[in-house]
């Protein structure tokens, strides 16, 4: 099964290859000095169903992103003893020149030293399988914790660990080479998440824009980083109940402080933003 | 159906070449033009050194010249590397280790790199005072310096950003080093250095430059009186997240001027004052712009004080003068520890274009120091002591200054002063003292150790220049 999704995606990458290269240079000679942004990820064969390109300046899109306020449901820094406050204000979020901006600010605020923002598609996009990424340009610094995830959709019913967890990239400010994929479910939560690190080689996260993205279909979940897979997760290797096996809500955020990366020091430097250039969300015909 | 489309898109592709090629984003050079290119190697020292040529090592005066060595026995993944024995503090050949490794010949174009590396160790724990590239004992253009670098006895990399690669098109100065035993009590030590070269990292990363270390400065400035800026500095991220900061010589730097008919910078930091008005001096590198500035606000020339006249050297003991040699003295500011000293300046006195001047702010009082390192003055022959002073604010009618003298600091100390009130003193302007000795009831002036101005804070920013007594 493995080997033969590999072979297929392979066949695909040459015939697609002489095309791109067509593309590259043809967008070479028509921007000249301009970087080229465009990156493409190999990908099964599917339909693009959320497309969340953040091209229209302002609010995100209401019938896409909801938002988690404050510092949590019991008042903990969402169980993590983070720091910030998250808030709806567009001092925190905003789409601006074609990206979505996040920006964690140190500011005294309801009892909090910092604020940010932590968006959410639960209620209203939630699917299972499929491949789902997003085009970031992460913060960097002591301290700061953004990250692209998902959780169980039915969270409220089936509260964590057991709603399963899938974190397509955290990231440590204090390590901006540094990204990890992990499930989180029954059995293998927080510390003890199924989890892999990617390091960047002579590059890291915060000088420019890159592809955090799984495939996730029965029984697997695929990490990359642009188009290098780096880890795949199937039941075998979690340490209780697999638990993707339904639909997951996608959430976006950058938090400040908390167990996972510890506070920020003296040199973190404030604001910081994370810069989402796209979130897109495929399904694959096959699986679905 | 397919290859129609490849065929067409060829043909914009070749179309749009030929756009790319002679449209290009910026004005071209015409193929006359050649621009020289030097060598892009990075290695700088592996198994030996590594296209330095032959003549490649210059000790700093001072410091022993035989302090570096090749060694086959501690390389870090090789055969050799270099071993630098810092001798002790009293060693005859020189009190600490430092040179220059210069390139015998051209220079490297070192703009496909960002940062000097190399792995390091110490046969004890030891900071190392400066390590650095760009020294090559002619401009020192593009010195850099990265300074307290902290050794362990294991081997580690370090990283040495280039503060802007770009500028390095033709570099001789591959490495310099200077370590000494202030730390170690003036005892010797030996570190070693391998796998030296310039890398293209990738993760240097997120420059915060800054001039005047940061600061914002608001300052006076006088028409043709040039000012240096200092604390210039780049600092980065690096993949360890660790924030690393060198030092960086202004040619580093793009320095602007908001009006260049009142200051403007040169590209070695010299800040030339040219009108009247107000300026404000910032600074960038690679368009980054460096925290810190300077604001100058020009009002006019700067007033020195009268040149005091020539006289026969028996006839002088000058404390502070351009005008005549100087004794030697502990310090202009004694900064006492009291509790009740509130003055600052006058460590060091500030440089006019040359001429020495001791600006006295907050001042209470303050010492002028000949009784601790060097000998006390015996100023029984003289009559006069001469002090110019300029009030640089406002006075007030009950204002003073007293000039205090202190005989035999601390065993039989006797002291005498005398007062001058604001009647004496012109806001802005230089005003001559000439005290006679006699009027500070001294009975013994053979060992004057302190020489206090006291002002009780009524008057709290003088400029002072020309102390000296005199017959």
């Amino acid at each position: 099964m493995k080997t033969k999704k590999k072979m297929k995606n392979s066949i695909r990458h040459i015939s697609e290859r002489r095309i791109l290269f067509l593309t590259f240079l043809l967008l070479l000679s028509c921007y000249g000095c301009e970087t080229d942004d465009e990156q493409t990820v190999a990908m099964f064969t599917t339909n693009l169903v959320l497309a969340e390109e953040f091209d229209t300046d302002g609010i995100p899109n209401a019938e896409v992103w909801g938002y988690d306020i404050g510092t949590g449901p019991n008042g903990d820094g969402w169980g993590n003893q983070e720091l910030q406050y998250y808030t709806d204000r567009t001092d925190n979020v905003t789409v601006q020149n074609g990206v979505l901006l996040i920006t964690a600010k140190e500011e005294p605020f309801e009892g909090a030293s910092y604020t940010s923002a932590r968006l959410l598609t639960k209620d209203l996009f939630e699917q299972r399988y499929g491949r789902f990424e997003a085009r970031i340009r992460l913060p960097f610094g002591q301290g700061i914790w953004p990250a692209f995830w998902m959780l169980g959709a039915d969270i409220d019913e089936n509260p964590w660990p057991a709603a399963g967890e899938i974190d397509i990239m955290e990231y440590r400010g204090q390590e901006p080479t540094k990204i990890l994929g992990s499930v989180h479910g029954p059995g293998y939560s927080a510390g003890a998440a199924i989890s892999k690190e990617f390091n960047l080689e002579n590059d890291r996260f915060d000088t420019g824009f890159h592809i955090f993205g799984i495939e996730w279909g029965p029984e697997f979940v695929n990490f990359y980083v642009d188009d290098m897979l780096y880890n795949q997760i199937t039941p075998e290797d979690v340490t209780g109940p697999w638990v993707f096996d339904k639909p997951f809500f996608i959430l976006i955020n950058v938090a400040v402080g908390g167990t996972f990366v510890g506070a920020p020091n003296e040199e973190t430097v404030f604001p910081q933003t994370m810069l989402i250039d796209y979130v897109r969300v495929y399904e694959n015909t096959n699986t679905n | 159906m397919k290859n129609n489309t490849y065929k067409h898109l060829q043909f914009i592709l070749f179309m749009s070449l030929g756009i790319t090629v002679f449209y290009s984003c910026e004005r071209g050079f015409s193929d006359d033009v050649q621009f020289a290119t030097f060598s892009n190697t990075g290695d700088i020292f592996t198994d030996g050194p590594i296209g330095l040529g032959s003549d490649f090592y210059f000790p700093f005066m001072g410091s022993k010249a035989t302090a570096a060595s090749f060694t086959d026995e501690n390389g870090f993944e090789s055969e050799v590397a270099i071993r630098i024995d810092v001798p002790n503090a009293d060693d005859p050949e020189g009190s600490f280790a430092g040179a220059i490794l210069r390139i015998d010949g051209s220079g490297r174009d070192l703009t496909g790199f960002d940062a000097l590396t190399f792995y390091a160790k110490a046969s004890q724990g030891v900071v190392i005072g400066e390590i650095g590239f760009g020294q090559d004992f002619l401009e020192n253009r593009f010195q850099v310096t990265r300074t307290n670098l902290s050794l362990s006895t294991q081997w580690t990399k370090y990283i040495i950003p280039i503060p802007d690669p770009s500028r390095l098109i033709e570099e001789r100065g591959m490495l310099w080093y200077s370590a000494g035993t202030d730390d170690t009590d003036g005892l010797g030590y030996s570190f070693f250095l391998d796998e030296i070269r310039f890398e293209k990292l990738g993760t240097i990363a997120q420059p915060s430059p800054a001039i005047l270390n940061g600061v914002d400065a608001e300052q006076t400035g006088f028409v043709n009186i040039p000012l240096e800026l200092s604390g210039l500095t780049q600092t980065f991220n690096t993949a360890s997240g660790e924030n690393i900061t060198v030092i960086a010589t202004p040619a580093y730097f793009d320095f602007e001027s908001t009006d260049i008919e009142v200051a403007r910078v040169s590209e070695l930091g010299i800040v030339s004052v040219v009108g009247l008005g107000q300026a404000t001096i910032t600074g960038s590198i690679g368009n980054v712009a460096a925290a810190g500035s300077l604001a100058l606000d020009v009002t006019g020339s700067f007033d020195f004080a009268p040149i005091p006249p020539p006289r026969d050297p028996d006839d002088v003991i000058s404390i502070f003068s351009d005008a005549y040699a100087n004794v030697p003295v502990d310090f202009f500011n004694g900064f006492f520890t009291d509790g009740f000293q509130t003055t600052e300046g006058g460590a060091p006195p500030i440089d006019v274009n040359g001429d020495a001047i001791i600006n006295y702010t907050m001042l209470n009082f303050v010492g002028i120091g000949t009784f601790e390192e060097v000998p006390s003055i015996d100023a029984t022959e003289m009559t006069t002591l001469h002090i110019d002073i300029k009030v640089n604010e406002n006075i007030d009618p009950g204002d003073f200054i007293t000039i205090e003298l202190l005989n035999s600091v601390g065993t039989n100390e006797t002291s005498g002063s005398v007062t001058f009130n604001a009647s004496t003193f012109i806001t802005d302007e230089w005003v001559g003292l000439d005290i006679p000795l006699d009027d500070f009831g001294l009975a013994d002036r053979s060992q004057i150790g302190l020489l206090f101005f006291i002002s009780d804070a009524t008057i709290s920013d003088i400029f002072v220049d020309n102390i000296y007594y005199f017959r």
